[in-house]
């Protein structure tokens, strides 16, 4: 029925090699595998090489500003409860530019599938630390080496109250795609840190330096959180990819009855039948 | 006939202010109330005015005839602005006046309301005391309450009331003269924020994303209170920029949406208000202006943000910037401001502040009817496949569609300059295309503004131009200026930007002077004038300590040195 090539449109700015080419096979594939329609997903991001991803696959886009990916998307669900909303941006743009609204939309728990590109460093400005950069890393602006500890988006998320949330890496085409699809149908905000080496600018995590680390644990039960947050904490010389943690709780929509049935957006409307508004104040 | 309620925050003056307002509307008396008020939660020194007259009146400007001091602060801060016979209700449990007289009525409200079954109905016994003294009976009150608390509740009320009315009663009946009634029908009585909350809602409003602020946190409690009844979401943000991005996501799919906020959220806001511009996503922003720089005077008023509205965002694009003058009007404004947004994919300021959003007043009932709701979308007999979100039309106007209105076609917004899909493009020529694409809205804008409202002679001794909030003490200045014997005309601006300025061009040299009121330091609506038309003002009479302009300061201003 569908096909993942429909959903690829135009030339990508990105450099050969990029860890973005797979995420947006996958993405493709995914959403293809899934049998979305084009015109009912809509894809929110902000500012970066990642937040490209919306003039790459044929859906809906929100292009915002930097750091700005989520709190459109919230509004857009808001407004069209029948649309699919997907958030795609890089580390900078989630976790730095964008941190408050990343803890904040975890409270709130909208039906969102959350996929950010992380590859530890600044692209799109040529190669500064971002906050998940490893201690030490230096760059032209961290000329003594990153003197900040990494930021952990998925203990953080784990914390916050995520209902799920998902370590891929993108030279794992095939289980980014499978993880993506549980994503995308988790009722709730699902999020998916996704290990990404940029060619040009991170010379330290590299698709080998990934490669000799990346395994997958077995026998994880990701109903437990105390098992979660282990593999969430655990990075180094071994760092787990998977499923972490998967327990659906209330999301943000249910808490408002007003959103049940036709979507806001569509629902008719005529200013003289609310009159009666003015009674309160006779 | 001014009263005035003081004492400190908690107290329960508004409440008091709210009950007898209306008590007084339904009676058949023009009211108005302004509240006064301090930025903490609790103490501190607060008080709300009511002005009470056979029309309407429009500021809570006189000598106070009644004060109601629930403390000694608010007794001694405002006892010296007693008119001649003016009446003290107080608590003589609370504290005792320096000077014993006539005027004093003591009435132990506090006694009195737990002996109807709980002291916190204090502020009961007091309204219950005002009416006496106005020679009112408490009927009205009573079947407030009632509405207020339902049966069972009210009753204890009733008796606090009747307490106060009687203790009152025994020691000075209808010893305050209210003026004339007038037969006029039923009147709403109510303030700004709600007159703005109400509007939205009915003009089919259906997501508020907000982070609260003073002064405009009124609009965003409204609309919450309708969620239950009504199609609308109230979303509280993590911050402005959360706020008017949230509210940016529900527009492009399609729900009509505003946010709210004063400054120094507004100021966070220009990045998202830029790219509203961007990516022609209409959006309301309801700006309550307080007095800057930084925090400022949270709870006082000023107009010191129509610079800031006019130039805030990063970059050039379209914009439309209305204001509230009264609530009569600024009803159907904010509806229009709804409009203009959908119809040119543009975001639209609508300014007021503190002074128009705390200020209650009784007003005839709205015609709902008059509201227009136009979503100015794009049809499917007219849509143009593939669809293309930015396409070049002779006006500047892009077809507007939804994200998932059309099966197969999508729809892309953009941050970065784009083409007419949508996708990023860094291209001179396109760039050229697009930049001339968003700002042919300007002048389409421009033709949809009203005309300034004119009150007066079309020519005479004094032009009075003002904008925004001073409308009603800029009517009342006018019409005590008139009985001077000068000339004088009032020209008030609602629709700001872009502004028009074809009358105040034929106006301005038929006046031997013409003087701009405005509720800032610098003469902001001035300037524009000026930088729009050529045209220079006489005079700037400028006010900014916080506090709303009376009718009678613009008066002694205007005529210092005339």
């Amino acid at each position: 029925m569908c096909n993942a090539k429909d959903y690829l449109i135009n030339e990508t700015a990105w450099c050969p090699g990029c860890g973005n080419f797979a995420i947006r096979e996958a993405l493709a594939a995914a959403l293809a595998e899934l049998e979305l329609p084009h015109h009912q997903v809509l894809l929110c991001s902000g500012i970066g090489q990642a937040a490209k991803m919306p003039h790459y696959i044929k859906v809906n886009g929100f292009n915002g500003l930097h750091g700005r990916a989520l709190p459109p998307a919230i509004g857009a669900r808001v407004a069209n409860t029948s649309l699919k909303v997907i958030v795609e941006s890089g580390d900078g743009d989630t976790y730095g530019e964008g941190g408050n609204h990343f803890i904040h939309n975890i409270r709130r728990n909208p039906d969102i599938a959350h996929f950010v590109h992380n590859n530890q460093i600044y692209g799109l400005t040529k190669g500064q630390a971002s906050p998940t950069s490893e201690t030490g890393m230096k760059t032209k602006v961290q000329t003594a080496g990153n003197i900040l500890p990494p930021f952990n988006p998925l203990s953080t998320a784990l914390v916050m109250g995520a209902g799920f949330m998902a370590r891929c890496f993108s030279g794992e085409k095939d289980h980014l795609k499978e993880t993506m699809k549980q994503a995308i149908q988790f009722p709730g905000y699902a999020l998916i840190d996704i290990l990404q080496p940029c060619v040009s600018f991170n010379k330290l995590n590299t698709y080998g330096w990934y490669k000799e680390r990346v395994y997958h644990p077995e026998n994880h039960d990701p109903q437990n959180w105390q098992a979660a947050m282990e593999l969430a904490r655990q990075w180094g010389d071994e760092i787990p990819l998977g499923i972490f943690y998967n327990v659906p709780h209330e999301t943000f929509e249910s808490h408002f009855p007003t959103l049940r049935g036709e979507p806001l957006a569509t629902r008719p409307f005529n200013p003289a039948d609310l009159s009666s508004l003015q009674d309160e104040f006779l | 006939m001014n009263i005035l309620i003081g004492g400190a925050a908690g107290q329960g003056m508004e409440t008091i202010a709210q009950l007898l307002g209306k008590a007084l509307v339904r009676t058949g008396y023009g009211v108005l109330s302004a509240k006064d008020y301090m930025s903490r939660v609790r103490g501190g020194h607060n008080f709300t005015r009511l002005r009470i007259g056979r029309k309407t009146p429009w500021t809570a400007d006189g000598p106070i005839n009644l004060l109601v001091a629930l403390n000694e602060e608010a007794y001694q801060i405002h006892s010296a602005d007693l008119a001649d016979n003016g009446r003290i209700i107080f608590d003589p449990e609370e504290f005792t006046p320096e000077n014993k007289n006539d005027n004093q009525v003591a009435v132990q409200l506090e006694k009195l309301a737990k002996d109807a079954g709980n002291k916190i109905m204090a502020n009961t016994v007091a309204v219950g005391a005002t009416l006496a003294l106005l020679g009112l009976q408490t009927t009205e009150t009573e079947e407030l309450l009632t509405e207020t608390f339902g049966k069972e509740l009210a009753g204890k009320n009733i008796l606090a009331l009747k307490a106060g009315h009687q203790e009152a009663g025994k020691q000075c009946e209808t010893c305050l003269t209210l003026p004339d009634k007038q037969e006029r029908g039923k009147q709403l009585f109510l303030d700004g924020n709600s007159t703005l909350g109400m509007a939205a809602l009915a003009s089919g409003c259906r997501f508020l994303s907000a982070y609260p602020m003073t002064p405009s946190t009124g609009i965003m409690t409204y609309l919450a209170g309708k969620q239950d009844s009504h199609d609308v979401v109230v979303e509280q943000a993590e911050d402005e920029i959360a706020a008017i991005n949230m509210a940016l996501g529900a527009s492009f799919t399609g729900a009509r949406a505003m946010t709210c906020t004063s400054g120094g959220g507004f100021a966070l806001m220009v990045e998202g208000l830029s790219l509203a511009g961007m990516t022609e996503t209409p959006l309301v922003i309801a700006l309550a202006m307080r007095p800057g720089p930084a925090t400022g005077l949270p709870t006082r008023t000023e107009q010191g943000d129509l610079e800031f509205a006019l130039h805030g965002g990063h970059g050039e694009f379209p914009r439309a910037i209305l204001s509230a003058t009264h609530a009569e009007d600024a009803f159907y404004r904010l509806n229009k401001a709804f409009d203009l947004a959908e119809k040119y994919q543009t975001p639209v300021i609508f300014l007021s502040d503190q002074d128009f959003g705390d200020t209650a007043r009784s007003i005839p009932p709205f015609d709902f009817s008059k509201l227009c709701y136009r979503r100015h979308l794009v049809s499917e007999d007219n849509l143009k496949k593939p669809y293309q979100r930015y396409r070049i039309t002779e006006n500047g106007i892009s077809p507007r569609a939804l994200p998932g209105q059309f099966a197969g076609e999508t729809v892309l917004a953009d941050s970065d300059e784009h083409d007419e899909n949508g996708n990023i493009i860094e291209d001179a020529e396109t760039r050229t295309r697009m930049v001339r694409k968003r700002m042919k809205k300007t002048a389409l804008l421009a033709a949809e503004m009203d005309e300034p409202k004119i009150t007066g002679e079309k020519s005479g001794d004094i032009l009075l131009i003002g904008w925004g909030s001073t409308y009603g003490a800029l009517q009342e200045a006018r019409q005590l200026l008139s009985k001077t014997g000068q000339q004088v005309t009032h020209l008030h601006f609602a629709d700001l930007w872009p502004l028009r300025c074809a009358q105040i061009k034929s106006l301005f040299p038929r006046f031997k002077q013409r003087i701009c009121v405005e509720n800032n330091a610098t003469g902001q609506f001035a300037a524009l004038l000026r930088r729009e038309t050529g045209l220079k003002v006489d005079r700037e009479i400028l006010k900014f300590n916080g506090r709303p302009f009376m009718a009678s300061e613009i008066v002694r201003e205007v005529q210092k040195d005339v």
